[in-house]
This record gives C-alpha cells, structure tokens and sequence, in this order.
C-alpha cells in the first residue's frame, strides 16, 4: 500500500502550539486534581455536587459525539451509501468525543481506583448504572471499529478481520449509544422536585435521545467546514443538506413533542414569566430549534454559510439545553448558584484542545476525509 | 417490622444534646465554623445531625422559637440507594438507610438524587467519601434506639415501630388542635422512617414540604426494566435493516447493470 511508504506526519501552526499548551495545562491540572481531591481545583460544594465537568464533559461531549451513531444507522445500516463520505470522519469525531467523556468521568469521581466497582457491584436500579456499562462498552466497540481504519496502516495483516467483524460492531455500536443516550436524561427522572418543570419530564430520557440524535448532522456540518478549510477538502452541499433534512424532520418531531409536553403538564407558560430559567429557556428552544428548522427547510441551507450556520445553531442549542439541565434549572432548588472555578474552565478547555490535535493527527495520517467507500489506496 | 422515631417539634428545647450524642457516637470531628445548632446550620460532612433555630409566630401571632433537628430521613423508598449504581447505599429491613463507604465510586449521584439533600461530600479529602446520618444502624440491629434519640432530655422522640408510631402520630393530631394537621414524613417520597409533628406549618421551618408522596424509586423503575427488551428490540431491527437495504442495493445494482447492458 502507498501508504506505508508515507511517514507519520504532524504539522506544526500557531494554533497548534496554542492548544497543546493549553492541553498541558489541562493535564497539569488533572494531576493536581487527582492527587488533591475536588476542593481545592473545583467550585464544586454540597450544594453542586455535579458541575461543569458533568455538564460539559460528560452530558455534552456524549450528545454531540451522537454524530457517530446516527451516521452508523444511515450509512451502515440503512445503506445510504450516498452518505460514506462524511461516515469515517463523523465516526472519529465519536471515538474521540467518547474517549474524553471517559477522561472527564474519571477525573470527576471521588474514588478514582474504584471506578471499576460497578462491573461487580451491581446497582442495576440506578440509571446511572446503563449509562457507566453503555458508555464503556461502546468506547470500546468505537475503539474495535476504529482497527478498521488503523490496520490499512498498523498491522495491516488483522485488516480483513477488521472488515468482517465491522458489521456486527456497527449494530452494537447503535444499540449502546441509543440506550444511553436517553439514559442520560433518564438519571434526572428521580430530580421531579429539584429540576425546574421547564425541563423536567417523564420523558426527559427520550428528549435526550432525539436531541443526540438530530444534533449529528449539525455536528458534522460544524466539523467539514472547518475541516474543509483546514484541509480544502470539501463534501459536496447537497449530501450536508441532504443529511440535515434528516436532522430537521427529528426536530420538528421534537418541538411538537416538546409542546404537548408542557402543554400536558400545565407548565407551558412558565417559559414566559420573564424569570431566568424562563429566559434561557427560550434562547434554547428559539435559537437551538426553531431557528434552525426554519435554515434547513428554506434556501439558506444551500449555501456553505447556511450549512454552518445550522451547525453551529443546533450545536450550540444542545449544549445550552444540557448545560440548562445540570445547572440553570437546579439552581431554584439548591438555593445557592454556581458558577465554575477557572480550574474547571481549564481542564474542560484542554480536553477539547487534545480532542482537536488528536483529530488532526488522525486525519492526517489515515484515510477519514477521502475515503469514498471502496477502499482504493490514497 | 421497619423501625422509625416520630418527632415532636413542640416539646425541642435546642440544648444540642442529640448533636452531641451523634458526634460522639460516629467519632465525627467537631467543626469550629459549623456548629450544629443555632441560626444558621448546616448539614456538613461532619454534621450528620444538626438542630437549626426558627423565629416564627404562632397560631395567635405571637413570636415564638422552634428547634428543629434535620438529618436523614431514611426514606420508605431511598432515592439514593436507588440512584446509586455501586449499591453504595441500600436499605435495611430494620429501616436505617446505610452507606457502604467501600463499594463507592464518588460519582455522587446520591446527592444529585435525594429529594431532601441529605448526603454530603468530604470535599477537602484526596479520597473523599460521602456521608450522612445512618440511624446508628448497628444499635438499631441490637434493638436499641439511634444514639440522638437515647440521650434527649426533653421527651422529644419516641422510638418503635414506624407503623405503630405513625398511629400515634395520627391520634396526637386528632386529640390535641395546636399541632397542625400534617405529620411530616407519612406521605412525602413515599413516606420515611422519620416522622415529624409540628403546631408551625412545616415550610416555616425550613421542611421541603413541596416534594411528590410518589416513592422516587418509582419514577425510574419502568424505565430500567425496559431496558434489555428495547435493546434486543432495537438490535433486531438493526439486524434486519442490515440485511433489507444490504440486498435491496444490490437488487437495484443488478438492475442497473441489466439495463445498461
Ligand atoms: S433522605 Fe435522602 S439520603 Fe436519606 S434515605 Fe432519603 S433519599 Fe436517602
Ligand atoms: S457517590 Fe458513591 S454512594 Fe453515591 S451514588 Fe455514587 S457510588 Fe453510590
């Protein structure tokens, strides 16, 4: 293969060196972290015992890395194979998402060496039991399917085994991601006191499972056009449209379920008192939803612009909508507001640096952005 | 046969002594900026118990001082041993709620889950557990009361059986008007081992009193049991899926080619 003549290459930019200083710091925090506890490092209190870490690491990291399970089913499952082009790099954006939401975990648990307590302890009434044993699975199914890519250049003899094993992976690797997607939500099921009723809902689980799910291909237009330009590789306007008609149809499903659900519960205007979860809520459901819906079924979303635009919306409205969750609709109920320590900025600021150098580093040294689906050398 | 200790607000004279027992009983350090009575109390890793001061008014509208000692309520129905997935926190036939310091992974998700915010973190610890009132479990084993409940000089709580105190309870507030007609921990969650008697309405002093009388476990149950059978539904469908459009493409590749040539 021509590619194992070509050496490992790493390009160095200003912006490069910026975040891999910002991951040192990032890992100089953790190591401080792990050796000092949460106290010192976190705003972290009894009071907010889950924060930016949970909020963003965790709840966030794992909806938009949903980009890599929605793109399995259609591409994969379904066979659109209209959509290979954007399969491989919306799946290493998953892995990699997955691989930090697990970095974050561990450095938010109290008794990191006895993170492997709930494999043989098993608290099976807890939802957050389905998320820990979906989350690990999948990490390392996403990690199996990725030998695929890693073995047309590392350990090419294992290649075929690779491509056969693909197929059964890829199923698993839908099951667990829609499990605990929703599972996700599911933990605030028991918060029906403490979580304002603006985002509280007997199915709060599935809210989370569709929002996962429609913010893939939002995620995926955010990621080909900076990656467009980054490596002046583009995927064609019609399959990004095409794809986030997808996205649209789940969201309008969504808003109308969003709708009769508050409507159900008698909590509809409490998004119109004025008050802060009120105004937040809005934001969410204006600019993360309604905006969005109205980009991708007009002309806007024709144009790379449009496309971007849509991304960064919806993206930017799922991370809002988590985020509202973990903190703006608890803090009626602890009394108290939290706002996260610089530490906690940082930390969170590295993992994502490391999630971006990663992606380079991978993009450049294997087949994920000109991989067409018939597996001709690059 | 789950035990409880009913609670009569009106007799508390907020000496503290119960705070005490707790501490002494547990091995809990004192805390110099948290004193666990007064005006502002806080329950805090080191303060499983504490005994917080009302200015409220009475029935009449004269001013008037109640104490009112907090710690865990032992639920019916445990949020937090429902919440938690290392089985951390499980419940006792005899009623206490008890936490498993070595099966637990500090995700604390416990805390997040209790309705009444009753478990706390030692935040300042490397290897921080989570702590809170655990009803003297080991006393309770042998029959004995919880350590608070022993050294009370006021008369304040009786200990026995839940359900032969909640009948107690129920007849208190029948034959005597000044308390209010609510006894605090029949219905809330499901209903706890600690059930409290008041003449103040309870959100004067500081109760949660706005919580569901669904045991929280409940809320989630379904959800979990469902599960396994949504995940060999859903990867039947994938299967299924798979192999239609697998062939159906290649049905219409066929095709294709037919025509072409
Ligand atoms: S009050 Fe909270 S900590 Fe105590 S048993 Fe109930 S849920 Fe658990
Ligand atoms: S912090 Fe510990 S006790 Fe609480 S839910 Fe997590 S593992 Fe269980």
């Amino acid at each position: 293969m021509a590619a194992n003549a070509q050496k490992w290459s790493f390009r160095i930019t200003p912006i490069r060196i910026f975040l891999m200083l910002l991951s040192l710091l990032c890992v100089g925090v953790i190591v401080f972290r792990l050796v000092t506890g949460l106290g010192m490092v976190t705003n972290l209190s009894d009071e907010w015992p889950w924060g930016l870490w949970i909020g963003f690491d965790v709840l966030c990291g794992v909806a938009l890395a949903g980009g890599g399970y929605g793109t399995a089913l259609i591409v994969h499952v379904l066979h659109k194979e209209y959509f290979s082009p954007i399969a491989r790099s919306a799946m290493l954006t998953s892995l990699l998402g997955y691989l930090l939401v697990m970095a974050g975990l561990f450095l938010d648990i109290g008794q990191w060496f006895n993170f492997w307590r709930p494999f043989v302890s098993w608290g099976h009434t807890s939802v957050l039991f389905e998320v820990f044993w979906c989350v690990s699975c999948y990490t390392t199914v996403q990690i199996l399917e990725f030998t695929e890519i890693l073995t047309e250049r590392v350990g090419t003899k294992y290649h075929a085994l690779a491509v056969k094993a693909l197929p059964v992976l890829m199923i698993i690797g839908i099951i667990f991601p829609t499990l605990h997607q929703s599972s996700l939500g599911g933990l605030y099921l028991l918060m029906v006191d403490k979580l304002y009723p603006l985002w509280w809902s007997p199915i709060i689980f599935f809210f989370f499972l569709l929002s996962s799910f429609f913010v893939g291909p939002a995620m995926i237009c955010v990621e080909t056009t900076l990656a467009g330009k980054a490596y002046d590789h583009w995927i064609p306007i019609p399959v990004l449209r095409k794809l986030i008609r997808i996205s649209g149809y789940a969201m309008i499903v969504y808003l109308v379920l969003k709708v009769f659900d508050l409507v159900n519960r008698g909590v509809f205007n409490l998004m119109f008192k004025g008050n802060l979860e009120g105004n937040m809520f809005l934001i969410e459901l204006v600019l993360g939803i309604i905006v969005p819906i109205i980009i991708c079924f007009s002309g806007f979303s024709n144009s790379r612009a449009g496309l971007f635009t849509f991304g960064l919306l919806v993206s930017g409205g799922v991370v809002l909508n988590r985020m509202n969750v973990v903190i703006t609709g608890m803090i009626r109920s602890t009394g108290v507001s939290y706002v996260p320590s610089l530490w906690e900025f940082a930390v969170s600021a590295g993992l994502v640096a490391m999630g971006i150098l990663a992606y380079c580093f991978i993009v450049e040294n294997f087949k994920i952005l000109d991989h067409d689906g018939h597996g001709h050398a690059a | 046969m789950a035990k409880g200790v009913l609670v009569d607000l009106t007799k508390c004279v907020g000496c503290g002594s119960c705070t005490v027992a707790c501490k002494l009983w547990n091995d809990l350090k004192w805390d110099p900026q948290n004193p666990t009575v007064g005006d502002k109390v806080k329950l805090n890793d080191k303060n499983w118990t504490v005994v917080g001061r009302h200015e409220v008014k009475d029935k009449d509208g004269t001013p008037v001082w109640r104490f009112v000692k907090q710690q865990c309520f032992h639920c019916k129905e445990p949020a937090c041993a429902s919440a938690c997935f290392a089985k951390a926190f499980q419940k006792t036939k005899e009623g206490p709620v008890i936490y498993y310091p070595h099966l637990c992974v500090g995700c604390r998700y416990c805390m997040v889950a209790c309705p009444f915010n009753i478990p706390k973190y030692q935040w300042e610890k490397t290897f921080p557990l989570v702590t809170k009132c655990q009803m003297c479990s080991t006393r309770v084993a042998k029959g004995e009361a919880p350590a608070c409940v022993s050294v009370c000089p006021a008369g304040v709580f009786k200990y026995g059986d839940r359900e032969a105190l909640l009948k107690e309870a129920k007849s208190i507030v029948a034959k005597d008007p000044k308390y209010v007609n609510h006894i605090f921990g029949e219905q809330e969650v499901g209903g706890t081992s600690w059930l409290y008697l008041s003449d103040i309405p309870f959100e004067q002093l500081g109760f949660k009193t706005n919580v569901t009388h669904r045991p929280l476990p409940s809320f989630t149950e379904k959800y979990m049991q469902a599960t396994p059978y949504v995940a060999i539904t859903w990867g039947a469908i994938l299967t299924g899926l798979y192999h239609y459009t697998k062939r159906r493409n290649q049905i219409a590749k066929e095709n294709n080619k037919n025509i072409k040539a």
